[in-house]
């Protein structure tokens, strides 16, 4: 079949429609009698001129561009690209939902604010928190809204010298990038040969300035931190808190909860672990859990019920304020809601244990030929430093490459940056034993071809719709719209 | 197992035995003991698909949506019509169910998109620059606001009081923990105060952000507001309607560096607030300052065009310790349902969704003021938004409109010290017969 190459302006042709409106049933009034003339626009925005076909082309071709969790399997580490069910989509687009406006009175929202609650509460139960929060958007602004909690937290106390945040080395990248935007310090800490915090490292670390420290549990390995009890301790007695990045949270639920290992305050990643789409980049939602100790601070509004009637809850006087318009993603909270009650206590524990089960069975087909520590177990998802054995020249971005050309998404690469040449791969619980046994065989045949047909891997991908992309020469050449491109 | 994990109990015990374990539970023997739950979590049984159609119907159904109920309550959010081939196309899953664009050669239908859509948002404000968005317009705000800090190395930002008061609020959240000083500028007759805000302005204020159309839906004056701004050699940051864009001279010709807004409007459900998505343009001068995804176009090995995330060198993850910003994926569906719409209403049709609003607001504006049931607050030139003062408190207003099956406009007393004003949204989608009959619903409570 023929590609599909253009851009919508370049199908665009004077004179065609897509869109009508009715005629006009009130006084036809022209733009000046309407506006004075300095705010009327002089020239048109030129946006397309397309029929609706046109539109449906269009949108459907560059479509078959991407690759998808629908298409195929995607095993991204730190992503949880688990299936996502048509059941929230459907969920999700009930007028009952998506038609609600933000400033509608509570009485004539009864039931989303229910969703709301209900929600807040299933997650507090998952975690082992004592409230959540559904305002932030997104994993980092769930991690920007718990390291303001932190801090609001301890200058209510008078503690204004806790500005420091303890990471770990192997933490995600946003972790130290929030806490330098909520205008606090970094501390990065080592980890062990196997990923855990070095905890003479810890202990040397925390001090009178600690205000608190960001773990991943199980960490960016895959690992669980074994030693999670000795570090809440030092990092309690030295009068800090706990932050639990809940990226990876897949792996635990049902086992253990954030909130018992002594975290005291957290986020999820409801577009990972709780099956909402990732949208190609987006909506996803970030609710922030708390302890006791946190909630006078949580943002406003909290969702209340006070006998049958839910409401908005503004009355909070410590309250960090508003990081978002509204209440959140709401739309996002309506999928996460269908799918925590689609699973039940019994489906959520059986996705957590199957994400690992799954994990480790595929890291067992990978040991022979991609550098994995034998006798490992692993979590939800694992991490490979690389090939054990390639040509020369042969790198962790070509294996990647050549995965494409066998049909799948590659893993995560060159994260996490402790990790030499990176491959981290993360099955998810909604991939079945044939699936994994079949990536287990790509994977095995590449590094085979690693070795004897490296060209295979360094001139890869080879049936994609583009080949690898000059991105030297896209942020040289700086072409970010369509009018830069005519220039050329 | 559940339906939504393929594998079934065999599977389960071929696997386990495949890696040299029996149970599931040793796979959990890293977890200490003491940190075991031990228990079944608290949540119901696992549901049914017919069960759970029941419960999400049950619960949409408690709520009453803007289908049922006429709607002229806006404030930020718009009932404007979104085009059919919008949700169709941006509900294929080849869009919804990808991640973020990390393997471009897999990924380019979500890229060219998010080209496209810079393209189009560039058009729109006449600006030089788009990043690929941020969480909401209240959220922009805050980003734009710290990139001007950071780009003037000053830490004062101006703020009117004509900006939204959600965006305000948020703004206050992300400045006190970033020490930057937000000093709001006081309105005069329902826009910026432009005496007091050039009084206000000096070398230590890093820049000004204004709304236009503001909250009160009034035009403000940007080029003035621009003007005071370069004398402090500070930058201009402008919030806008993306659909008043269509017929109001755009910022970028008006003198703005950063002009940002929120994107709902341009075919995004209202949804309760949300998922929306905040979007953020700026002069060639600010583009390496511009926090959050950008793409780029460039060839492939074989010459072939080819889009890219670029200039990644300002982003979270490269940047870490001396980030300005954590952003990074966001609203990526929410700019592909954008884009659909800009392109499916077109370069006409977007000039008519805007014209026609505002002549819609213009016939209930008059006949309210003709049947003596409110006075205009401002007599100032406004988009499709407008402030009327009735007799009686809005809520008490709105709680009667609503048993009507009227959806009443903002209450403005609740944010700003103004008693029995009502911020009242028309779009193209309201009717001559809405109109009336709302007209005479006022009419009886009154």
């Amino acid at each position: 079949m023929k590609h599909y190459e253009k851009l919508i302006f370049e199908v665009s042709k004077p004179g065609r429609k897509a869109f009508h409106l009715p005629t006009i049933d009130v006084d036809d009034l022209s733009l000046d009698e309407m506006l004075p003339e300095d705010l009327i626009r002089k020239e048109d925005a030129e946006l397309p001129e397309v029929s609706e076909m046109d539109i449906v082309r269009h949108y459907t071709n560059i479509s078959q561009k991407n690759y998808s969790i629908d298409k195929g399997f995607y095993p991204l580490g730190s992503c949880t690209m688990k299936y996502n069910p048509k059941a929230n989509e459907d969920a999700a687009s009930n007028p009952g939902f998506k038609n609600l406006h933000p400033y509608q009175p509570e009485n004539t929202i009864q039931g989303a604010l229910e969703l709301m609650y209900e929600l807040s509460d299933m997650l507090a139960e998952i975690s082992g928190m004592d409230k959540v929060t559904l305002q932030p958007a997104a994993g980092a602004q769930g991690e920007l809204t718990g390291l303001m909690l932190i801090k609001a937290y301890h200058e209510n106390r008078g503690d204004h010298q806790r500005t420091k945040i303890i990471v770990p080395d192997s933490a995600h990248g946003t972790n130290p990038a929030t806490a330098a935007v909520v205008g606090m310090e970094i501390i990065e800490i080592p980890s062990d040969h196997q990923g855990n915090v070095d905890m003479d490292a810890l202990r040397g670390a925390v001090g009178e300035d600690t205000a608190g420290l960001m773990l991943t549990n199980p960490s960016t390995l895959g690992l669980f931190e074994k030693n999670i009890g000795d570090i809440a301790e030092v990092v309690h007695d030295a009068g800090g808190l706990l932050y639990y990045d809940g990226a990876n949270m897949n792996a635990i639920m049902g086992q253990c909860r954030p909130g018992d290992m002594g975290f005291d305050v957290m986020h999820y990643n409801l577009h990972k672990t709780f099956s909402t789409p990732h949208g190609g980049g987006g909506p996803g939602a970030g609710p922030v859990g708390v302890k006791d100790i946190l909630v006078p601070f949580l943002p406003v509004p909290m969702i209340a019920k006070e006998a049958d009637t839910y409401l908005f809850d503004y009355d909070k006087p410590l309250t960090i304020g508003k990081v978002k318009s509204f209440y959140g993603n709401f739309n996002i909270l309506v999928r996460a809601f269908t799918y925590i009650k689609a699973m039940g206590r019994e489906g959520i524990k059986e996705a957590g244990e199957t994400a690992v089960l799954n994990a480790n069975y595929l890291m067992h087909q990978m040991m022979d030929l991609y550098q994995i520590p034998e006798e490992m177990l692993c979590k939800h998802e694992f991490v490979a430093a690389g090939l054990k054995e390639a040509a020369e020249g042969v790198t962790t971005l070509d294996v990647a490459k050549r995965i494409i050309d066998y049909g799948y998404h590659p893993p995560t690469i060159y994260f996490p940056l402790i990790v030499h040449e990176a491959l981290m791969v993360e099955p998810t619980e909604t991939e079945s034993k044939e699936t994994l046994d079949d990536f287990g065989k790509v994977m095995k045949q590449i590094a085979h071809e690693a070795k004897d047909e490296p060209e295979l891997l360094k001139n890869a991908p080879h049936q994609t719709p583009v080949r690898r992309i000059d991105e030297v020469r896209a942020a040289r050449d700086l072409i970010l719209k369509y009018k830069d491109s005519l220039k050329e | 197992m559940h339906r939504y994990i393929p594998n079934s109990e065999k599977d389960r015990v071929d696997m386990l035995k495949a890696i040299g374990k029996e149970k599931i539970d040793e796979l959990f023997t890293d977890i200490p003991e003491q940190f075991r739950l031990g228990r079944d979590l608290d949540l119901e049984a696992t549901k049914t698909e017919l069960e759970l159609d029941r419960l999400m119907k049950s619960l949409a159904a408690k709520n009453k949506n803007i289908d049922d109920l006429t709607c002229f309550l806006g404030a930020g959010a718009y009932d404007h019509f979104i085009p059919t081939v919008v949700n169709h196309l941006a509900g294929r899953s080849e869009f919804y169910t990808a991640y973020t664009p990390y393997q471009p050669e897999i990924s380019q239908g979500t890229l060219q998109n998010i080209f496209e859509y810079q393209s189009l948002i560039c058009e729109l404000t006449g600006m030089d620059v788009s990043n690929a968005s941020v969480y909401d317009g209240a959220h922009a705000a805050a980003e734009a606001a710290v990139m001007t800090c950071a780009a003037k190395k000053r830490d004062k930002l101006l703020v009117s009081s004509t900006v939204h008061p959600e965006i305000r609020q948020v703004l206050k959240t992300y400045f006190r923990f970033r020490g930057i000083e937000l000093i709001e500028v006081p309105m005069k007759d329902g826009e910026t105060d432009y005496d007091a805000l050039a009084e206000m302005t000096d070398k230590t204020v890093a820049g000004a952000l204004i709304q236009s159309p503001n909250f009160f839906g009034v035009v403000e004056n940007i080029k003035k507001v621009s003007e005071t701004m370069k004398e402090s050699k500070a930058l201009t940051i402008v919030s806008v309607d993306p659909i008043s864009l269509a017929v109001l001279e755009p910022p970028g010709k008006l003198g703005a560096d950063i002009v940002i807004g929120e994107g709902q409007a341009l075919g995004n459900d209202v949804a309760l607030g949300g998922p929306y998505f905040g979007f953020m343009a700026v002069t060639d001068k600010l583009v390496r300052k511009v926090p959050g995804r950008i793409c780029g176009q460039s060839l492939d090995e074989d010459g072939k065009r080819a889009f890219v995330l670029t200039l990644q060198a300002r982003e979270q993850h490269i940047r870490r310790f001396k980030a300005t910003s954590n952003i990074c994926t966001n609203q990526g569906l929410m700019i592909l349902k954008a884009a659909i719409y800009m392109n499916t209403v077109g370069k006409e049709g977007l000039k008519d969704v805007a014209i026609q609003s505002m002549q819609k607001a213009r016939y209930l504006r008059n006949l309210l003021m003709e049947k003596g049931l409110a006075e205009p607050v401002f007599d100032k030139p406004y988009f499709k938004e407008f402030a009327m003062k009735f007799t009686k408190p809005v809520a008490e207003i709105n709680e009667a409109l609503l048993e009507s099956g009227f959806l009443g406009g903002f209450d403005l007393n609740s944010r700003y010290p103004m008693p029995n004003t009502m911020l009242i949204a028309v779009t193209e989608k309201r009717t001559k017969a809405e109109m009336d009959a709302f007209v005479k619903a006022l009419e009886v409570i009154k």
